[in-house]
């Protein structure tokens, strides 16, 4: 064994002093066989930091909403319902909810007005997300404007702007009261947007669901899980689109990465051929260039990664932004979570290393057989 | 289909395999046929060059499946989230019928990979390659696999609809259900555990009979891959209820889960090695009376059966302090 891993190290030893020899042809294999880690690793780590975001920003939310349907649209569901319902096991709670979308001329935003459950509001009182104070410049105390349905003007105070790490789900957040949500949207009295369900066991969530189609057949329960596994699906698929565009340049780099293995200088081939004479055996040169591209892919994978993990988690991914977030006129700042997985790691290894060393076996085996007299003479 | 990233990269390392497989079955035709170590043709000359090629491609592939096979669990384990019943593993191979094959397929491919590797690796050693034809004889066996693999896994993917409702795991292994999943965790944890003690005794007195005696590295080969499969049947029936402290939650998959602390990976991990040793051995064990190995042989099986007895000893020990650390108590029930 340790006669072994000496072999090893020596190999190591004379394949590092080999590639310092040549600087120029690899680095620029390090540069591309990086910049491939680095396009890969950042679109896998970003999407796969928003989905984690979906997912704590879904983990506070109700279990079942109820939804009332008339003629395949949303529409109010009357307040009676909740008692029409009746008493389903398993449920621990329910009440009514009032939101809506309110669309700013001035801004050219939608705003999502909310009536909150958990505090108390006057009734021209409003408290709002951050980024609605930063794109329509107010602070506390200031008056925001806006026109209702009826063509009424409403002024409301901004009582308090919402804290800015849950900004990604309150960026375009109002919360005003009851009476005046009603009166601003023409909603009467005993009408809500939709109502809540809380359930304590996930295991019943579907026989609840089921029983509330049987009992209220006007209406449509989505569940957590549902909207969960819909992000879930979404983010991956988006993934999964980036990547069978960005197949055509791996097809490229595994193409770059045969030609620089075939492609072996005449000092390289002498190289070899000196070193058979000495009596190297064509193993031995295998394994010397197989430690020399798992150095270079090493190399690459960390410094892709790296590089990778600083765009999307310092520098807010600006190169994929738009086509993975997506994007709004009100679109909420915020901090991404750092999340590595052994999953990301493997996928990424099976999409850069892999083609990699694949495509470097044959043009190493052929350097490894050539005979020492053809190169030396 | 899912376009997921994981199953992408599982899609293409089988594809790769598959080719690189054919490939060098093709050559080991080649040589069952005309080798002929004496002769120095023309032919025999560009053959024992491509030995070398050849060697290295099986050798990447077999590296290749066996991280895919990580993945390929790790990758059910996290998708389960998408379908709609699937709680772990269990449900998303249950997704279509194409799962389980596809499992147990490159759970073969490993196992086989291994005897390959163990088989090239003496080939190596010796002076006049002995074992060329065995060796490329046995890919002829293998590629089979590799290309069924291949059909089943793209088949597999190609099957998965999120609106399939699958089972999970909670009723796949039950004690009441029918198949063999629920035989399995029909099993009394006592008999299992018996079984497993007895096994694994069985299997490290045979080792250590090798070590001393340099007889009956069959044997070993033979104990070990009862050791594990009746280590499977012991996970299901008892020792991973003590992972989850639940009496009744039978499945061999959610302890690979990270609420469970990966347990999974430190059970299956040493199991699947040691086993991949021990196949190892026992493939090469009646091959010592060739001559140019009769030195080679004895010194390899004497390597790989210890380490194959260490890793069965971890495996042994992580089991036991499954068991032993775990809240679940059922001494008057089981005991």
């Amino acid at each position: 064994m340790k006669a072994f891993i000496r072999k090893q190290r020596y190999l190591i030893d004379f394949t590092l002093s080999s590639l310092l020899r040549r600087p120029g042809k690899n680095l620029g294999l390090l540069v591309v066989y990086s910049l491939i880690v680095f396009l890969l690793a950042s679109v896998m780590l970003f999407t796969h930091a928003l989905r984690s975001e979906a997912r704590l920003v879904l983990a506070d939310s109700p279990e079942i909403i109820l939804q009332r349907m008339v003629a395949g649209r949303h529409d109010l569901i009357p307040g009676s319902y909740l008692e029409k319902m009746g008493r389903i096991r398993g449920v621990i709670g329910k009440h009514g909810r009032l939101w809506g979308y309110f669309y700013d001329p001035a801004v050219q935003a939608n705003y999502t007005l909310m009536v909150p459950r958990d505090r108390q509001l006057a009734e021209d009182e409003a408290v709002i997300g951050a980024a609605i104070a930063r794109t329509r410049g107010v602070s506390r105390g200031d008056f925001l404007t806006f026109r209702s349905t009826d063509g009424n003007a409403y002024s409301f105070r901004v009582s308090a702007i919402l804290a800015s790490d849950s900004e990604l789900v309150s960026a375009d957040l109002i919360l005003v009261s009851e009476q005046r949500f009603r009166t601003f949207f023409g909603i009467p009295e005993g009408y809500y947007t939709d109502l809540v369900l809380n359930v304590r066991n996930p295991k019943e969530l579907r026989k609840v669901a089921e029983k509330l189609t049987l009992r209220l057949p006007d209406t449509r329960p989505i569940l957590r899980d549902e909207i969960l596994r819909t992000y879930d699906a979404i983010f991956n698929w988006r993934q999964g689109i980036v990547f069978v565009l960005l197949t055509g340049t791996i097809l490229a780099f595994v193409i770059f990465a045969w030609d620089k293995a075939s492609g072996l200088s005449a000092e390289e081939r002498r190289e070899i051929g000196i070193l058979k004479a000495i009596g190297w055996e064509t193993s031995d040169v295998i394994r010397m260039k197989f430690w020399e591209g798992a150095i270079i892919s090493l190399s690459a994978f960390l410094l892709g990664y790296l590089t990778a993990y600083g765009h999307v988690f310092y520098a807010n991914a600006g190169l994929f932004e738009p086509v993975l977030k997506g994007w709004s006129v009100l679109y909420p700042e915020f901090r991404l979570t750092p999340f590595i997985d052994g999953l990301q790691l493997a996928t990424l290894f099976f999409f850069t290393v892999f083609p990699y060393t694949v495509a470097t076996i044959v043009p190493i085996w052929r350097a490894a057989i050539t005979d020492p007299d053809t190169v030396m003479r | 289909m899912l376009l997921n990233p994981a199953i992408l990269a599982l899609s293409i390392v089988s594809f790769v395999v598959a080719c690189m497989m054919l490939l060098a079955t093709g050559f080991g035709l080649q040589v069952v046929r005309h080798w002929d170590i004496g002769s120095g043709s023309e032919l025999q000359l560009t053959m024992e060059r491509r030995t070398y090629l050849i060697s290295t491609l099986v050798a990447f592939s077999f590296m290749a499946e066996l991280v895919a096979l990580l993945l390929f669990i790790y990758n059910a384990e996290q998708i389960s989230s998408q379908f709609v019943g699937a709680m772990c593993a269990t449900g998303v191979l249950n997704v279509d019928p194409y799962g389980w094959p596809t499992l147990y397929l490159k759970i073969a491919i490993f196992f086989s990979g291994a005897v390959w590797l163990t088989l090239n690796h003496v080939d190596n050693k010796a002076r006049d390659y002995p074992l060329v034809r065995v060796k490329y004889g046995l890919l002829l066996l293998i590629l089979p696999l590799v290309i069924a693999e291949l059909v089943l896994q793209t088949r597999y993917f190609l099957g998965m609809d999120p609106d399939i409702i699958t089972s999970c795991c909670g009723s796949l292994f039950t004690p009441e259900g029918q198949g063999v999943a629920a035989e399995l965790s029909g099993v009394e944890p006592g008999t299992a555990m018996l079984l497993l003690t007895v096994s694994g005794a069985a299997a490290l007195l045979t080792g250590g009979w090798y070590l001393f005696q340099r007889k009956s590295g069959i044997a070993f080969a033979v104990t070990s891959l009862t050791t594990f499969l009746i280590a499977l049947l012991a996970i299901v029936s008892c020792v991973a209820l003590y992972i989850y402290e639940h009496p009744h939650h039978h499945c061999p998959f959610c302890i690979l889960k990270e609420g469970h602390d990966f347990m999974g990976y430190y059970l299956y991990i040493p199991l699947f090695i040691a086993t991949a040793m021990a196949l190892g051995a026992g493939a090469i064990a009646p091959l010592r009376n060739i001559t140019s190995l009769k030195e080679i042989i004895p010194a390899e099986s004497r390597q790989l059966i210890g380490v194959s007895m260490l890793f069965m000893l971890l495996f042994y020990l992580v089991a036991a302090y499954a068991i032993l650390g775990s809240n679940l108590t059922m001494v008057e029930v089981w005991w």
